[in-house]
């Protein structure tokens, strides 16, 4: 897909949970968020990208909204055929 | 004037019933509740009083004094509906003397009022025959016969047959509070005139139906029964256009494929809409048997091919044969699905079941998440429940009314007469809109405050609005302390407290008087009934899930949640938005907002359906565009939606559809999606099935079969005949079998049954154990997920901004007798009254740029450019513009861009930065060539045409 979309929307998502006073909490908030609503493709895209260019365009929160993600998605297997 | 005979008691029933009252009436003791009228009492005990200015939806006027009675220890004769009962009362409704009385009366309306035509409905014909007189001792008056008014395409207005019992007045008043009709003239000259004496069409009037309705004569009829003649039997129905969801009776003649619907009655027990109609419902139904629709199923390999029509076993083999090669090719995940609101309940689940099941992934979206799929986020995440928190009935016990970001005049009539009904009677009104919308000044109702804002800061009114509630310490601190996580409101005070959300800092990015804000933060506080009612003016932004969830924070601050008065609403732009959301529509969620990664939830689904289900989310509709032109999407199952219309963005939607190897589209007509469709399959409109749909208060309402479908299939059927052809053979012989299997699967659903709902006439859910029949009003002694949740919203501009280029804001709405992409509206006689649409734009924008009122303009955003119509308003604020997206000859969205509401990718309709231009010849300037598109000079202006006020 799009990947400066998709960049555009982790940083939308990261700009709602910078709100949040523990960055910690809200980098994990922005995983889950991920985690919950992208489709496995989008999300293998956002995580190959964020560790083939190290992030560069997505936000600092961003970034490590989709570091946390990429820690703990099992590795990307193709899906089968039906 | 009914065209069948339905029961009607005279005066309605009392507001608030008292105490039981026993009266005497003609020696039989009858008891009713305190307040009722002398003639509603004697109905309820079986006796019809002769009336002709009474019936049961309007207060009693006591006009025609038809229906006089004698009462011990009275003097004289009163009138029966307008005399309350009281304890003991002995009413007599019979005598020598009441008959003489009556007679002599009846006599002189008769000297007036012709023979009606033959066949047709005439209560003065009917009480004439009660009291035995057959026809008038006075000679009539030769004159000329006042000439019919037939300007209205939907009703005709006789004058000739008119008795001025004003009971079309006061229906324009009391129940739409419209104000169009007054009587005119006294005595034997009185009439009944619309507007300044106008034709109906030219008049005010907003043909919701509801003066003919009340009409006892055949003076104000619908064409329809003319022309068709008296209908034969009703078969009750819910209205298949906006979410208020009315009840119709809907009156046939003729049966099987030969029936013809009559005419739409609002239904008097409908539990939204309680006898009142707007428009659409009311007479738009022409679509339905409109030449345009397609009837045969159609295939084709390219889309540059002819369609070429076929079978419906060649259709859906072919069908299903082009899905399978596609996840051969591509794998399982290449194709998807789009439930819509349009479509029933019991339809939206089977779509999204055969996503799920058949196709083995999980990419099933629907047309709410480009309307409210913020709603279902904001509302979840803090209150724990993706609806709205009340019955329409609550507005009724409102003092402050809060309008967001919705028009409901246009958007909700019948609800919105609800509202102006209480408005009328004093609720305070506090409208935040971009445009000043119908309701900010409407006969007898004015807003108390109006936050003009700029468009695309919702976020940044709402939280000053919280920042006054809070910092002048007018929250209600007990409420929260017993319902809400007090971390979380500890954390959003501070958020709110800061200077940066006050009023007066958020003045320069809202452009609303800070003073305006601390006025409606104050009367908001203030309630004791607050209520919040928002549309899409709030979903459709970068931060409309934000939005939401600033709504729901002052709700719960102020303690406006958990009872009738307040809450929490969206109003639902289509039909059935709550139920496609509620049936598991959602990538992510099963039936019941329950998240597919949840291993509980998905096993009871894996044993109900007998298959594997998958735990990650799938593609929303947005991203299916995405993957499209990706290449790893490539085929989808399309159920009543035209989101190549509907969808923003329309170069970037039609490119990825392009790309895509097979559409199957299931729809009424060839749509603008059509064009990219190689599998047709004839839908069926909502009098040729049987389901339910659920309305923005959650309310089920079952939708009747009146004809056997045109095409040969109801939508369900057609699904089941897919998924069959997919290797997923499903066995329900009925539509109240999907709903067993949906109350199974779905805990709000637990209790909803066909026989039920036959039984209630609706039920709001959650109905289950706890709540057999039903409820009302939702949060009563806690919130759905336990304790309320404030979540942060902290104002995040659009990076959609006005720029020297594209120095105007669009914004997007709807009109009155149009709905959605026009598809079913522009099929009927509604043209009339909105033939295509326009732009509005202010007059300072329009005088510098030379534009006219009715002038063509180019309209230009970064993302396209079309050309409409201007109107020249002061409604819209400047700097902002405003447009209709009904027709797609105008395609409003091929100016709307891909930004997106940050949660839920609901797109950002309402922010658009454009241009305008004034063009001289429409369809030259269409043709021009690419490099010609660079912007336009702003033309002169012309000097014959004088600038407008
Ligand atoms: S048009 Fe019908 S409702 Fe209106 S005053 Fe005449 S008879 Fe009564
Ligand atoms: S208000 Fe909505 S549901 Fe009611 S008749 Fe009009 S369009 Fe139909
Ligand atoms: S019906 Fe009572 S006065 Fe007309």
């Amino acid at each position: 897909m799009n990947i400066d979309l998709l960049i555009k929307m982790a940083n939308e998502i990261s700009a709602y949970f910078a709100a949040e006073k523990d960055t910690e909490q809200a980098a994990k908030d922005v995983a889950g968020h991920l985690r919950r609503y992208w489709e496995p493709r989008m999300r293998r895209q956002i995580i190959t990208y964020y560790e083939e260019r190290q992030g560069a365009g997505l936000s600092e929160l961003a970034q490590r909204g989709v570091g946390l993600l990429a820690a703990a998605e099992p590795p990307a297997a193709p899906a089968p055929p039906a | 004037m009914f065209a069948i005979d339905y029961e009607d008691l005279g005066t309605p029933a009392p507001v608030e019933a008292g105490a039981a009252v026993t009266v005497e009436i003609d020696g039989e003791a009858t008891t009713v509740p305190a307040g009722t009228s002398v003639m509603r009492a004697a109905a309820l005990a079986g006796t019809q009083l002769p009336k002709l200015c009474a019936t049961d939806t309007l207060k009693a006027f006591g006009s025609c004094r038809m229906c006089l009675v004698e009462i011990e220890g009275r003097k004289g004769y009163p009138a029966s509906c307008t005399t309350t009962v009281v304890p003991g009362m002995k009413i007599r409704t019979h005598s020598d003397r009441l008959t003489a009385l009556r007679r002599g009366v009846l006599d002189l309306y008769l000297s007036e009022h012709p023979l009606d035509p033959a066949g047709a409905r005439c209560e003065l014909q009917d009480v004439a025959r009660t009291v035995g007189l057959a026809q008038t001792s006075y000679r009539r008056a030769a004159r000329e016969p006042a000439p019919r008014d037939e300007s209205n395409p939907y009703f005709t207005f006789d004058p000739e047959q008119c008795i001025v019992c004003s009971r079309c007045v006061r229906a324009c008043d009391e129940v739409q509070g419209t104000f169009a009709l007054t009587v005119q003239g006294r005595g034997l000259a009185s009439k009944i005139a619309a507007s300044q004496d106008q034709p109906f069409l030219e008049s005010e009037c907003v043909s919701c139906g509801a003066c003919v309705e009340a009409c006892p004569t055949t003076a104000l009829m619908e064409k329809s029964v003319i022309r068709l003649g008296q209908p034969e039997r009703a078969i009750t129905t819910t209205c298949a256009y906006c979410g208020v969801g009315c009840t119709f009776e809907a009156e046939v003649r003729g049966a099987g494929a030969a029936t013809e619907v009559v005419r739409m009655a609002p239904s008097r027990d409908g539990d939204a809409n309680h006898g009142h109609a707007c428009i659409k419902g009311r007479f738009a139904y022409g679509y339905a048997t409109h030449p345009d629709r397609i009837l045969k199923p159609m295939i084709r390999k390219t889309t540059r091919e002819e369609w070429r029509e076929v079978s419906w076993d060649e259709a859906i083999r072919y069908a299903a044969s082009e899905m399978r090669r596609i996840q051969a090719k591509y794998g399982r995940d290449s194709v998807g699905g789009i439930t819509s609101s349009r479509c029933t309940n019991e339809e939206t689940f089977l779509v999204q079941k055969m996503v799920r099941v058949a196709f083995g992934n999980n990419n099933v979206d629907t047309c709410a998440r480009v309307c409210h799929s913020p709603t279902g986020y904001g509302l979840k995440s803090t209150i724990g429940e993706s609806a709205g928190t009340q019955a329409f009935t609550s507005v009724a016990k409102a003092d402050v009314i809060m309008v967001v970001g919705a028009n409901p005049t246009d958007g909700h009539p019948v609800f919105a007469s609800q509202m102006k009904q209480r408005l009328r009677q004093g609720a305070k009104l506090i409208v935040v809109d971009p445009r000043a919308i119908g309701l900010v000044r409407s006969p007898h109702i004015a807003a108390d405050v109006h936050l003009q804002l700029t468009p695309g800061t919702n976020v940044a009114v709402l939280n000053a609005i919280a920042h006054v509630i809070v910092t002048e310490g007018l929250t209600k601190d007990d409420y929260v302390a017993e319902r809400c996580e007090p971390e979380a409101y500890q954390l959003w005070q501070e958020l709110i407290a800061a200077d940066r959300n006050s009023p007066e800092a958020m003045e320069s990015v809202t452009g609303v008087p800070a003073d305006l804000v601390r006025r409606a933060a104050r009367l908001y506080a203030a309630g004791p009934n607050s209520a919040i009612y928002y549309g899409l003016g709030v979903t459709e932004h970068s931060q409309g899930s934000t939005a939401v969830m600033a709504l729901a924070n002052l709700a719960m601050a102020t303690g406006n949640l958990g009872r009738e008065g307040v809450g929490v609403n969206p109003l639902r732009g289509q039909n059935n938005v709550q139920g496609s959301c509620d049936m598991g529509s959602f990538p992510h969620e099963f039936s019941a907002y329950r998240h597919v990664s949840d291993p509980v939830v998905r096993g009871l689904f894996e044993r109900a359906w007998g298959v594997t289900l998958q735990a990650e989310p799938g593609l929303r509709i947005t991203n299916m565009f995405e993957a499209a032109l990706d290449g790893t999407f490539r085929g989808m199952y399309v159920q009543g939606e035209d989101f190549v219309q509907s969808d923003p963005n329309t170069h970037h939607v039609t490119r990825a559809m392009e790309s895509l190897e097979c559409v199957i589209l299931q729809d009424l007509f060839l749509n603008e999606t059509a064009k990219f469709a190689h599998v047709f399959l004839p839908g069926s409109s909502f009098i040729e099935k049987d389901g339910t749909f659920t309305n923005a208060e959650r309310r089920i309402g079952r939708v009747r079969k009146i004809m056997p479908p045109k095409a040969g299939y109801e939508d369900w059927q057609v699904t089941m005949l897919l998924s069959e052809a997919l290797g997923f053979p499903m066995h329900y012989r009925h539509p109240s079998e999907i709903m067993e299997e949906i109350a199974r699967l779905t805990p709000t659903f637990a209790g909803v049954t066909y026989e039920k709902l036959d039984r209630l006439g609706s039920i709001q859910w959650p109905c289950n154990d706890e709540a057999p029949e039903g409820t009302p009003t939702m949060h009563v002694h806690q919130f759905v997920r336990g304790k309320g949740k404030f979540c942060l919203t902290e104002y995040v501009p659009t990076s959609e901004r006005s720029t020297s280029r594209f120095p105007l804001i669009l914004t997007t709405g709807r009109v009155l007798t149009q709905y959605n992409v026009g598809a079913q509206t522009r099929r009927t006689d509604n043209v009339v009254w909105h033939p295509e649409d326009m732009l509005e734009i202010h007059p300072h924008d329009a005088e510098v740029r030379g534009i006219c009122d009715g002038d063509w303009i180019g309209l230009m955003s970064r993302a396209g450019e079309t050309v409409l119509r201007a109107k020249v308003t002061g409604r819209i604020a400047p700097g902002v513009v405003y447009t209709t997206f009904h027709f797609p000859e105008t395609n409003a969205n091929v100016v709307t861009t891909e930004n997106s509401d940050w949660a839920t990718n609901c797109p950002e309709y309402k922010v658009t930065a454009v241009e305008v231009v004034l063009v001289n010849q429409k369809d030259a300037w269409r043709q021009r060539t690419a490099e010609e598109r660079a912007l336009p000079k702003p033309a002169r202006r012309r000097s014959r045409d004088p600038a407008p006020a």
